[in-house]
């Protein structure tokens, strides 16, 4: 029976890795591997996850070195010579070994105002999109956002930049700045201009390269330079 | 202290952008030499050809080259940007435009290099 | 600094950038034509000397590039040295005056 020499983070900020031997099984997901550290190995590991089917986000960590959804990732296409690293997601604080403090991720959202402001009420008519309209696909192509946290773990300008807002938080922002129905304009392209917003994104596409929704967060936020741009020359910005 | 993101270095997009921030740096520090240099006109021609004859060495004509390629790929590198921004975003065209870049910079050097021997 | 200014920073960087692409493949041009197994004062100020073309496009350069390589500074210096804030942009500011001033005076010295 073929193992694995597993390193997993232990501990907050000062913590350090540690090393579990694990077994080597078919189709075996990183999930699968952390799960069977926590429950027959040690017990006092902590991980998040939910649905363990590609759909909530909840598993994403860092996987030698790259965030990935854990259930989605098998071991077979990131073992090295029998070996796995798995960490808690980068740029976000570590509440303890694989679990971190996601709070800031989501404040961001807000900041960027990444709620929908609605214009009308229950007496309205129900507002008519077209599908087909180009604003409507600009929108569907940025929606299926689940808020997982990889692209944000994967942007080296989070890193540099403590108050950038991050690809979803700006990606979301982009899909309300294309919503017709929305009513929150200008006050939008404030919240998402400047140095903390859009155009802090240099386009490494870190982001549209790691999220498993297969979203290009780069394009919604060149989308917003764009947006921000237009609102400076017309006199709204 | 967080968990680095040293993992996700590898794509194509991210050494463009390396090479497009550590060519307008080293563009960006040899500019004021450059207008230095130029300016030793204002002392005459003679002052100008002293520094010029300086230049034929060897390590210098390498530099020299390699600051046609850093001046190349900073602006075909650029143009790439200005596409991603104002036309938009076309998933296939993105490595083209890396990989199109990178050739029209090194074949600027080339050209360069060629015309110096 | 507000989001406005931020934004408007960014389009003068962008639109010095379309200035320079034009100037710097002129540049590149005239250089690679130019430099035919080396380069004298005699070959180069016989070009520029008293030209009110090259005069107009080397001051065109020059105005862009001070517009464009402090902002770029300025977002290197912010996110890889940690340096922001006010005193940052002024020195962001003096780069810009300085390359402006260093570029001039050579261009005087070329085309005069």
């Amino acid at each position: 029976m073929s193992i694995l020499a597993v390193s997993v983070w232990r501990g907050g900020a000062d913590g350090r890795f540690q090393t579990f031997t694990v077994p080597r099984l078919d189709a075996q997901t990183v999930l699968d591997v952390v799960t069977h550290i926590q429950r027959r190995l040690d017990p006092t590991l902590a991980y998040r996850f939910a649905c363990r089917v590609g759909m909530c986000g909840s598993c994403a960590m860092t996987v030698n070195g790259q965030p990935r959804w854990t259930c989605r990732t098998h071991v077979a296409n990131v073992e090295e010579n029998g070996k796995l690293t798995i960490a808690p997601l980068a740029h976000l604080p570590i509440v303890r070994d694989l679990v971190t403090d996601m709070r800031a991720f989501f404040d961001k959202w807000a900041r960027a105002r990444g709620q929908f402001q609605p214009t009308k009420t229950r007496r309205d008519d129900v507002a008519r999109v077209a599908p087909s309209s180009a604003a409507r696909r600009a929108v569907d192509a940025a929606i299926e956002c689940i808020g997982c946290g990889v692209c944000y773990a994967a942007c080296d300008v989070v890193a540099w930049n403590p108050d950038y807002l991050g690809p979803a938080a700006l990606n979301r922002a982009w899909t309300l700045v294309k919503d017709v129905r929305d009513g929150a304009g200008c006050e939008r392209l404030a919240a998402v201009a400047g140095d903390a917003g859009c155009h802090a994104c240099h386009t490494h596409e870190s982001c549209s390269e790691r999220c498993p929704m297969h979203l290009a967060p780069t394009a919604s936020i060149a989308g917003l330079k764009r947006a921000t741009a237009l609102a400076v020359l017309r006199g709204d910005l | 202290m967080t968990i680095s993101a040293r993992g996700n270095r590898g794509h194509v997009a991210y050494w463009a952008f390396i090479v497009h921030r550590l060519s307008g740096l080293a563009l960006a520090l040899f500019l004021p030499l450059h207008f230095l240099v130029l300016g030793q006109a204002l002392e005459g021609e003679a002052a100008l050809d002293v520094f010029l004859r300086w230049t034929e060495t060897p390590l210098v004509q390498a530099s020299e080259i390699a600051l046609v390629f850093l001046l190349a790929a900073h602006l075909t590198g650029g143009l790439r940007l200005l596409f991603v921004e104002f036309v938009g975003w076309r998933s296939e065209a993105q490595k083209m435009l890396i990989a199109s870049a990178g050739g029209v910079a090194a074949f600027c050097a080339l050209a360069f290099a060629l015309n110096l021997m | 600094m507000s989001p406005g200014a931020e934004t408007r920073l960014w389009l003068a960087q962008r639109a010095s950038a379309v200035v320079l692409a034009l100037c710097v493949v002129v540049h590149l041009v005239t250089m690679i034509a130019a430099v035919r197994g080396g380069l004298t004062a005699a070959e180069m100020l016989g070009r520029t000397r008293g030209s009110m073309m090259w005069a107009t496009v080397y001051g065109l350069f020059v105005l862009a590039v001070s517009i464009h390589a402090p902002i770029g500074l300025r977002t290197v210096a912010s996110e890889w040295l940690g340096w922001r804030g006010r005193t940052a942009d002024a020195a962001c500011v003096i780069v810009g005056v300085a390359l402006l001033l260093l570029g001039a005076r050579a261009i005087l010295a070329v085309t005069l």
